[in-house]
C-alpha cells in the first residue's frame, strides 16, 4: 500500500455504492405523497397493509411519517405534508376552523381503554364513569404512565384529567414523552396504569402484562380523520396526490378491508370503518 | 435473555435465506453511510491537513468547533436539516425531505468533523522536520502532502473507521429526515426503532446483529488494510 488511497479501490467502492439498490417497487410516474399520521395506524400494521394497494393504483410512492398526532398535525399545518390521517377531533377541528385544512372526513373508529396491572390496587374496575376512574387513579395507589407527548392519545387523556377535576402531579405520575408501544411497556415493567388505544393494545397485548381494568364510555371513543392541508395556503403542497390518498382511504374496498384488518391475528378487528358517519350519531351510539 | 438467543438465531436465518426485506435495509444502510462517509472523507482530510500545516488566524477555534463537532448529537443535526429541508425551509426547493439523500446530507454532517478532526491530530502528530527534510530533497508540494498523508494512513484509516461507525449506528437524525419510509428510507437503525416500538423484539434484535455483522465486516476491511500497511511500514 504505497500509495494509499488507492485510486482503484475508492472507484470500486463509488461504483459499488452507485448501483442501484435491488428494491422491486412498480413503476412510479407521479408525486411522492407525504401521508402524516399517528404512530397506532403504523404500529397496528394497518398502513403497511393499506400503502401498497394504494401505490399499485396511484402509480406514486407514499411517504408515512408516523409520528404523534400532535406533530403530524403541527407539520401537516404548515405544508410540510400532503395529507394527514389523524384522532384528535378537538384539535383537528381548531385547526380546520383557522382554515388550515380542508376536505375533514371520518375513516374509522375505534374505543381507548384505560390498562392496568391485573391485579388493580386502584380499583378501576370498580369505576361507573370514566371520572370516577381517573379520579381513583390520581389517589396514587400506583404509577400512571402519560405518553405526554402532544398525541391524539395524550391530547384526549388531559381531556379526561380537567373533566375528572383533577391536575395530575406527583410522583405516581410518570411523563413518558414516547410513543405508544413504548409506553405500553413502561406501564408494563413499571406495574402503572395507562391510557391506550385499543389497536395498539391489541396487536401487542402478547408481550404486556396489562389487563383492561376501564372500557365502555362515550369519552373513550377513537375517531380517526383524514384531511387535507388547504391548497390556497400551501402552493408546494402535492393536493391531488393527498385527495387521491383521502379517497382511497374512505371508498368502500378500503373500509370493507379496515373492518376486517387484525381478525386473524388477533382475533378480532383492530378497526372499525366509519366513513360517511357522523361523528355526532357515534358518540350517541357509544353513549 | 430466550429474546437475545431467538433474536440472534433469527438473524441468521434472514440473512443466510437473504430475505429480500433485510437484504433491501442493509444494502441502503451501507449505501447511505458509505456514501456519507466518503464525502466525509473528501472533504474533511483536506481540512483536517489544512488545519494541521497551516497557521491563519482563527484557526484553534476552528479547530475547537471541529472537535465539538466530532461529538454533535444526530438529533440536533436532523432537527436543523429537517428544517433547512422543508418545503417552506430554505433548501425546501431541492425537494429532498424525506429521500435517502437526505440521510446522506445529515450523516456528512456527522461524519465530516469526526475525519477532520482525527486528520488534524494525525497530520500535527508526525514529524515536523519530515516536512523540512521532504522540502529540501526536492519534493512538489503535492509530493510532500502525499507523503504525509502515508505516513499517518494508519490514524487516518482509524478516521475513517470512526466516521462510518457514527453515521451506521445513528438513528435520530436518520429518523427525523428520512421519515422511516419503507422500501426507500428505512435503514437498519431506524427499521430497530420501529419493530422495538410495533414489540416485535425478536425482529428487533435480528436486525441488531444484522447492524453489528455488517459494520464489523466493513470495519473488518478497513482494519485489515490498516494492518498490512503496518506490517509494511
Amino acid at each position: 500500500m504505497t500509495n494509499f488511497p488507492r485510486p482503484a479501490l475508492a472507484v470500486a467502492c463509488l461504483v459499488l455504492l452507485g448501483a442501484p439498490a435491488p428494491v422491486h417497487a412498480p413503476a412510479r410516474t407521479n408525486r411522492d405523497v407525504i401521508l402524516a399520521t399517528t404512530t397506532s395506524t403504523q404500529d397496528t400494521g394497518l398502513l403497511d397493509s393499506l400503502v401498497p394497494r394504494f401505490e399499485h393504483t396511484c402509480g406514486c410512492r407514499v411517504k408515512t411519517i408516523a409520528v404523534g398526532t400532535g406533530r403530524a398535525l403541527a407539520l401537516a399545518a404548515r405544508g410540510e405534508a400532503d395529507v394527514a390521517l389523524v384522532h384528535a377531533p378537538a384539535l383537528e377541528e381548531r385547526y380546520v376552523a383557522q382554515g388550515k385544512f380542508v376536505g375533514r372526513r371520518l375513516v374509522m373508529t375505534n374505543d381507548f381503554v384505560v390498562l392496568g396491572p391485573k391485579a388493580d390496587p386502584a380499583g378501576l374496575k370498580h369505576a361507573k364513569q370514566v371520572e370516577d376512574a381517573f379520579r381513583a387513579l390520581a389517589e396514587g395507589k400506583a404509577p400512571f404512565a402519560s405518553r405526554a407527548d402532544s398525541s391524539g392519545t395524550h391530547l384526549l387523556e388531559l381531556t379526561l384529567w380537567k373533566q375528572a377535576g383533577i391536575e395530575p402531579k406527583g410522583p405516581w405520575y410518570l411523563e413518558v414523552g414516547q410513543g405508544m408501544g413504548a409506553t405500553l411497556r413502561i406501564a408494563s415493567q413499571k406495574e402503572a396504569y395507562t391510557l391506550s388505544d385499543r389497536g395498539t393494545f391489541l396487536a401487542q397485548r402478547s408481550t404486556l402484562d396489562l389487563d383492561v381494568v376501564f372500557q365502555g364510555a362515550p369519552d373513550l371513543l377513537n375517531i380517526y380523520h383524514v384531511m387535507l392541508p388547504n391548497p390556497d395556503s400551501f402552493p408546494k403542497v402535492n393536493i391531488p396526490g393527498g385527495r387521491a390518498f383521502a379517497d382511497f382511504l374512505v371508498a368502500p374496498e378500503t373500509q370493507a378491508f379496515i373492518g376486517t384488518f387484525g381478525t386473524t391475528r388477533f382475533g378480532e378487528p383492530l378497526f372499525k370503518p366509519a366513513a360517511n358517519r357522523r361523528e355526532e350519531d357515534l358518540r350517541r351510539r357509544a353513549a | 435473555m430466550d429474546l437475545i438467543l431467538s433474536g440472534t438465531r433469527h438473524a441468521f436465518e434472514l440473512l443466510l435465506r437473504g430475505d429480500p426485506q433485510v437484504m433491501e435495509i442493509m444494502w441502503l444502510s451501507l449505501r447511505v453511510s458509505g456514501i456519507a462517509t466518503l464525502l466525509s472523507l473528501v472533504t474533511g482530510v483536506p481540512l483536517g491537513m489544512l488545519l494541521a500545516l497551516r497557521r491563519f488566524p482563527g484557526r484553534t477555534l476552528l479547530l475547537g468547533v471541529i472537535n465539538t463537532g466530532m461529538g454533535l448529537p444526530p438529533v440536533v443535526v436532523g432537527l436543523v436539516a429537517s428544517i433547512f429541508l422543508w418545503r417552506t425551509g430554505p433548501l425546501g426547493f431541492l425537494d429532498l425531505l424525506y429521500t435517502p439523500s437526505a440521510i446522506v446530507i445529515a450523516q456528512f454532517a456527522l461524519a465530516a468533523p469526526v475525519v477532520a478532526g482525527l486528520t488534524a491530530a494525525a497530520i500535527q502528530q508526525l514529524d515536523p522536520r519530515l516536512q523540512i527534510q521532504l522540502a529540501g530533497l526536492g519534493a512538489s508540494r503535492l509530493q510532500i502532502l502525499r507523503r504525509l498523508l502515508h505516513e499517518a494512513r494508519l490514524p487516518l484509516l482509524a478516521a475513517v473507521i470512526a466516521g462510518f461507525g457514527s453515521v451506521i449506528s445513528e438513528v435520530g437524525a436518520s429518523m427525523m429526515v428520512g421519515g422511516n419510509v419503507l422500501h426507500y428510507t428505512r435503514v437498519l437503525t431506524t427499521a430497530t426503532v420501529l419493530e422495538t416500538e410495533k414489540g416485535n423484539f425478536d425482529v428487533a434484535i435480528a436486525l441488531s446483529v444484522v447492524l453489528l455483522t455488517l459494520t464489523f465486516c466493513v470495519t473488518m476491511v478497513v482494519t485489515t488494510v490498516q494492518q498490512r500497511g503496518a506490517l509494511r511500514r
